[in-house]
């Protein structure tokens, strides 16, 4: 492979330590404190543990909402016939003789989009990487808060533990969609109930974190780390902790006032004259379901960008760390971000072209939406641009990294006739906003975000992943997500709905395009299948994997000034260091190495 | 290690930690009683008739409620002040006085809440009466998560005045800037619902 391994080879782990750097090298001087199994692992408060919390209980959570959508493969490549050996086990409350029934279709519908959003990418891409990482590039010895940091987790857990438990009530979880529109929403079974309290621990919870990176990233930077200074990932997650903390409240708003309509009998999302199942509903009347969408709405917007900016944080940090150059335009990304930060909150309405909501509206919607387009083409544009000319090193979180450009790219663009209202009401609610969307969060996020994992797994666990598993998991992951997803594209512009519970079986405009409903599937189980050498790597690893050195990439950012898997307790460096330069000083001329990490004061 | 700016503020940004925090959490809150008065201002254009508040709510005790709730606030900055000046007892006597008059606060609420459920007014009977309760609601939430701050503060958490007063005198001024952005919520709250 590259010139970086044999490097390692030469290096004992031992060596490596002595010479990493003047900070690691002193003797650890931190008080260590002995904590109990329970005060260390389980109600920990220092960042780095509660970041490995969040971590594991997000990727288990991804891989159970990630199950969900495999079940539902099965109904729309096979409609209507048994799951062989599975079904059976699901009762004859769900699956009848194994076959699906629609409302349980429903529910796996609705609480794959909450599960993998809300409980999945959003605690891994911020809560796990941020709580990790961010402390320690910023020279920090913890968050300003860890105690709220702790509460944020636990509130989290518990938002988690409250959706799994609605499975198991009458009428089974919420199953109006992950955007519980009213009215449907408001005279769902009780699942939806619990779905709203989910909802609001999980919002108490970003809230919690959201204010915790705020001031942490304002307050605890290193001496010297000016903001011009600040490792593109730390922008990125403060932007992201802006957005979680103003378009939060929103839908707990709307939560409230849904929780209201349930359970107080109030009409806040309930219009005059509502007939169900032939009855009529006998309620005060006079509210707006419209209502729910804007303030639904408010937030998922926001969120999308949630999704999207920590994974672009990690790419930068990789690709400037492979291409062993500085990122290309970082003012220009740095500006980007905060204005695509700031449009993020007024661009909402365009998932609402087709309510009725008005011409004038939409006109102003769709304009916001052409705009916040050009700081997220600056972004992909300066990333592309960073790799102009620079010595790629091929690395397996460089794979990932680099797979994230263009699998964005394809998301971002598709993603511009959904933001103009006349194309719109062609492509709306179909499987090309399916696509489209998940170009962003799964060939996309995801993909940043396994390359997070390889990369900054040697800082967390003193040992890299394998390579060749690795390099297998990247390969399986990006072919099937593209052959999960693209096909859907076709199957959107052919006008086939989505949450169709027979994939579109009985509409003669989806006939010439079914087949493709068993070609998804198939990639959509061979993708899971994918995701083993992943699990069995990410756990073999950890006692068999080759041990590295502190700064195993030789990187330029604060992390790695730190020793691996720094002590608890507030001891992540044994001297706080002092920054004397930008992020990323690669390749300077005239210099020995051809990396400057941001705490060294003269070139040795 | 201690973590840094707990108790004095950062030099380039002038804050210490809490502060910053609570001036967030602020924010967000500011969004989420946004939300709720825009919910307000769509629902009553959208509708048919609007009752005008005057003619279901009771605007003496709500004004009463008003002018405690503004003392209350006043009693809280004086139990800052208090700490600042060094003067234990004295801010022992105006926190007391503003937990107590945000007890008042709620007696009296209760009494109208009270007093509309008699006459079978729920939140189910319309759409004003139901963003009235939410909205009083929540705000009493608010009201009530400030009385246990408070209590704490007065009570057991203020043996740290002995250890550190200097980051007692701030959990005070954070807490005071809490109860005056419930304060003020009240205060767009009592014209929007009972006056217009």
């Amino acid at each position: 492979m590259s010139d970086e391994e044999t490097k390692e080879n030469s290096t004992s782990p031992t060596e490596a330590i002595e010479t990493a750097g003047p900070h690691v090298a002193a003797p650890h001087v931190v008080e260590h404190l002995e904590l109990g199994f329970w005060r260390k692992y389980v109600f920990s408060t220092d960042h780095k543990m509660i970041g490995i919390q969040y971590g594991i209980t997000g990727l288990l959570f991804l891989l159970f909402g990630f199950s969900l959508m495999l079940l539902m493969r099965w109904q729309l490549a096979y409609p209507g016939e048994a799951i062989p050996f599975l079904g059976e086990l699901f009762g004859p409350d769900r699956m009848p003789e194994g076959i699906m029934l629609p409302e349980f279709y429903n529910q796996l519908g609705a609480m794959h989009g909450t599960i993998m959003v809300f409980l999945g990418v959003v605690p891994l891409a911020v809560g796990a990487f941020g709580n990790y990482i961010l402390p320690l590039q910023i020279g920090a010895i913890d968050m300003a808060f860890p105690k709220l940091n702790m509460a944020s987790y636990w509130a989290y857990f518990l938002g988690g533990v409250t959706m799994l438990t609605s499975f198991f009530v009458p009428g089974g979880a919420a199953n109006s969609g992950w955007t519980s529109y009213a009215p449907l929403a408001v005279i769902a079974t009780m699942g939806q109930t619990l779905w709203l309290f989910g909802m609001v621990f999980l919002i108490t919870s970003s809230l919690l974190g959201s204010i915790n990176f705020i001031v942490t990233t304002i307050q605890l930077r290193a001496h010297g780390l000016s903001f011009m200074r600040l490792p593109f990932f730390v922008w990125a997650q403060l932007v992201t902790a802006f957005l979680l903390l103003l378009a939060f409240p929103p839908l707990e708003a709307a939560g409230i006032l849904q929780l209201m309509d349930r359970l107080a009998g109030t009409s806040f999302f309930l219009p005059s004259g509502l007939v169900v199942s032939g009855v009529p509903l006998e309620v005060s009347g006079g509210g707006s379901p419209l209502l729910w969408q804007h303030l639904f709405w408010f937030l998922a917007h926001p969120e999308v960008y949630v999704l999207i900016l920590p994974a672009m944080g990690i790419v930068a940090e990789i690709i400037a760390n492979n291409t062993r150059k500085t990122l290309w335009g970082y003012k220009s990304m740095v500006y980007a971000l905060i204005f695509l930060g700031f449009m993020s909150f007024i661009v909402w309405a365009h998932h609402m072209f087709l309510t009725g909501m008005g011409t004038t509206i939409s006109a102003f919607f769709q304009t916001t939406t052409m705009i916040i387009s050009i700081p997220s083409i600056v972004i992909l544009t300066a990333l592309f641009l960073s790799l102009w000319g620079g010595s790629i090193r091929f690395t397996t979180p460089m794979l990932f990294a680099l797979a994230f450009l263009p699998m964005f790219g394809i998301g971002g663009l598709t993603g511009l006739p959904l933001g103009l209202a006349p194309p719109d009401i062609h492509l709306h609610d179909t499987y090309y906003v399916i696509g489209h969307f998940h170009y962003i969060v799964a060939p996309g996020t995801l993909l940043a975000l396994f390359a997070g994992i390889y990369y900054w797994y040697p800082k967390v666990t003193g040992r890299k992943l394998n390579d060749t598993l690795g390099k297998i998991h990247f390969w399986g992951s990006f072919i099937f997500l593209n052959g999960v997803f693209m096909p859907m594209f076709i199957q959107g512009l052919a006008g086939v709905s989505r949450r169709l519970y027979d994939g579109g079986a009985i509409y003669a405009h989806a006939q010439g395009v079914l087949h493709l409903n068993e070609f998804i599937s198939v990639s959509a189980w061979l993708l899971g299948l994918a995701q083993i050498p992943f699990i069995i790597n990410f756990f073999m690893s950890m006692r068999k994997g080759k041990k590295v050195s502190d700064n195993h990439w030789e990187a330029t950012t604060l992390e790695w000034a730190a020793t691996t898997s720094p002590p608890l307790a507030h001891g992540n460096f044994a001297t706080v260091p002092e920054v004397h330069r930008g992020p990323y000083e690669y390749s300077l001329p005239g210099h020995k190495k051809d990396y400057t990490p941001q705490n060294e004061r003269v070139e040795v | 290690m201690e973590i840094p700016y707990t108790a004095t503020a950062r030099p380039d940004t002038g804050l210490f930690n809490a502060k910053l925090g609570v001036w967030m959490f602020l924010a967000s809150e500011v969004m989420l009683f946004g939300a709720l008065f825009s919910t307000y201002v769509l629902l009553r254009v959208g509708a048919p008739s609007w009752p005008h508040g005057y003619e279901i709510l009771n605007i003496p005790l709500a004004t009463l409620n008003t002018v405690i709730l503004i003392s209350s606030s006043v009693t809280m900055v004086m139990s800052w002040a208090s700490l600042m000046m060094k003067e234990f007892k004295k801010y022992k006597m105006y926190m007391g006085l503003t937990i107590l008059l945000a007890l008042g606060f709620l007696i009296v609420k209760g009494f109208e809440y009270g007093a509309k459920f008699s006459h079978g007014l729920y939140p189910s009977e319309s759409t004003f009466l139901a963003i009235y309760f939410t909205l009083t609601g929540l705000h009493g939430l608010h009201v009530i998560g400030g009385i246990i701050v408070n209590t704490y503060f007065w009570g057991p958490g203020s043996k740290m005045w002995h250890t550190d007063p200097q980051r007692f005198t701030n959990r005070v001024e954070v807490a005071g800037l809490y109860w005056h952005f419930v304060d003020l919520v009240w205060i767009f709250l009592f014209p929007v619902m009972y006056l217009l």
